[in-house]
């Protein structure tokens, strides 16, 4: 199996930043409106449906594979050198699909449906990405 | 009053270029200007709307466009919502003549992409600020994205890879028939299943070709259109429309041409049955097959049996890029200039061995950006005039 990707930093900026941190922390932060209770994410500095404030909570990293593909090609590195990698959508307890990768499975035993748990590479900038496994 | 019927596509030029290495973007669509403006018969002087997009092209591009032509219009429009630009400006057009706005508008297209080297599907890195950074960090690629809609489609409704591969074998047989298509050479399923994976599910013959090339559009009002060289095309319906993350779980087989394509449906007031060819975005297999079931040619999840046994094919029931598509004639980057062209030119009637018989009503449906993250559409239906 070729060797995990070596993860480009995330650039942070105000909006965004409780989820990084919170990412560096191994915790897996999204936003919930105080006003219509939906949860959303990516980030914003107001709730998307009804412009209600937003607060954080921690979410259970526990989610279930959406999609995936197996990349074979990419000519970008540091991706270049970590093909093939499976680049996934996991669909979160709490609703919201983040794009990912996989980790610690073979490209050919991913499935939909398959359920994975949030892990997190934390860099020295203390923001952490999150990645996920089978649970 | 509603613009339907009374716009005219009166001019088209499909550079005949694909490998350009001696060109500049602003050259190609010079020569792309001159040959729809000889196309119908009007001259440089008389545009007074300019339309353009490109890769490369800045925020401003359109103003630095206008001076390389030196032309000063009334009415300028630098839209790019991807490659699905360009079918945008149709109707942009449509309504800034419709308005008074203009009364003569160009809508140019030009691009080096493959003598440039442009990796458009593998090598494009993505941005680095904090929007894309909950994409770079995993490495999406452009055919990686449309491989997620793929991979969930196959789960959802058991579409099939040799489903998807008949698509670019019909896209292929097309570019026979086009003197100018890149890639002539017949291909078979097998060859696309056997081709190597790029994405899973995708393979290299699923994906569409790197390409240079160009076009331009005249478009102006239905009247003014009836006193041009050749033959008016009309417009009857447009639409647009955008899918994105939404707040988080965004349903990925549902895309924006099933917002686009019911819009302009009802405003051209024809049904399906109605309809005798499309020119339909083929950046990618699957690309096809949603977009057929979002614009309502079958139900979603029929996509698979739809496109098979030559309905999409020239001769069957929905005949489909007829010049080969992106996937075998040209795919210069932002491929949607290419599908009013190809739309334009079936219903004058003057595409020789691959002109569909009577072709009266047809319909183009561009998409931009990236199916599985975001994407615009954009939808024309087109009548003989």
């Amino acid at each position: 199996m070729a060797r995990e990707i070596e993860h480009p930093r995330p650039v942070a900026d105000w909006e965004t930043r409780g989820y990084w941190e919170g990412a560096g922390r191994h915790e897996l932060v999204l936003q919930r409106c105080r006003a219509c209770k939906a949860v959303q994410h990516r980030p914003r500095a107001q709730c998307a449906k009804c412009f209600g404030a937003i607060e954080h909570f921690v979410a259970s990293g526990r989610g279930t594979v959406y999609t995936f593909t197996v990349t074979e090609q990419n000519q970008v590195p540091p991706f270049r050198d970590a093909t093939p990698y499976v680049l996934a959508y996991v669909e979160l307890e709490e609703g919201p699909h983040l794009l990912t990768n996989l980790v610690g499975c073979a490209p050919d035993d991913v499935r939909i449906g398959q359920p994975v748990r949030a892990e997190f590479r934390t860099g020295s900038d203390g923001l952490g990405v999150p990645v996920f496994r089978p649970a | 009053m509603s613009l339907s019927g009374q716009i005219a596509i009166a001019g088209v030029y499909e550079h005949p270029t694909r490998w350009a290495p001696d060109k500049t973007e602003f050259q190609i669509m010079a020569e792309c200007a001159r040959g729809a403006l000889e196309d119908c018969g009007l001259e440089l002087r008389d545009v007074d709307g300019l339309f353009a997009a490109s890769m490369s092209m800045g925020a401003m591009g359109v103003v630095s466009l206008a001076e390389y032509l030196d032309v000063k219009p009334r009415h300028l429009d630098g839209t790019n919502i991807g490659g699905s630009s360009f079918v945008a400006h149709v109707s942009h057009a449509a309504a800034a003549i419709h308005a008074g706005l203009c009364e003569v508008a160009l809508i140019l297209y030009g691009s080096t992409a493959a003598s440039n080297a442009m990796a458009i599907g593998t090598g494009l890195g993505g941005g680095r600020d904090a929007g894309a950074s909950f994409v770079s960090p995993y490495g999406l690629t452009t055919v990686g994205s449309y491989a997620l809609v793929a991979q969930r489609h196959m789960h959802a409704y058991g579409t099939t890879s040799a489903q998807l591969a008949e698509i670019a074998v019909t896209m292929r047989r097309h570019a026979g028939l086009n003197p100018n298509a890149k890639m002539r050479k017949p291909i078979t399923v097998d060859d696309v299943l056997e081709s190597r994976i790029i994405s899973r599910p995708l393979h290299l013959l699923d994906c569409c070709i790197i390409s240079d090339g160009g076009g331009a559009v005249v478009v102006t009002s239905a009247e003014r259109a009836r006193d041009a060289r050749k033959r008016p095309v009309l417009l009857l319906g447009c639409g647009e429309s955008v899918c994105h993350q939404e707040v988080g779980a965004p349903d990925l087989l549902s895309i924006a041409a099933k917002q686009s394509g019911a819009q302009a449906f009802r405003m051209a007031g024809v049904s399906h049955d109605d309809v005798d060819l499309c020119a339909i975005y083929d950046s990618f297999t699957i690309t096809v097959l949603v977009t057929l079931e979002n614009l309502g040619f079958c139900k979603p999840g029929e996509g698979g049996a739809f496109v098979s046994g030559g309905r999409i094919g020239l001769g069957g029931a929905l005949p489909l890029n007829p010049d080969g598509g992106g996937l075998s004639s040209n795919h210069p980057g932002m491929r949607g200039i290419f599908l009013v062209i190809e739309a334009a030119k079936q219903l004058r009637g003057e595409c020789g061995e691959r002109q569909v018989a009577n072709a009266g009503i047809a319909l183009a449906h561009g998409t931009g950006g990236t199916l599985g993250v975001a994407h615009s559409g954009a939808t024309l239906i087109l009548a003989r005039g």
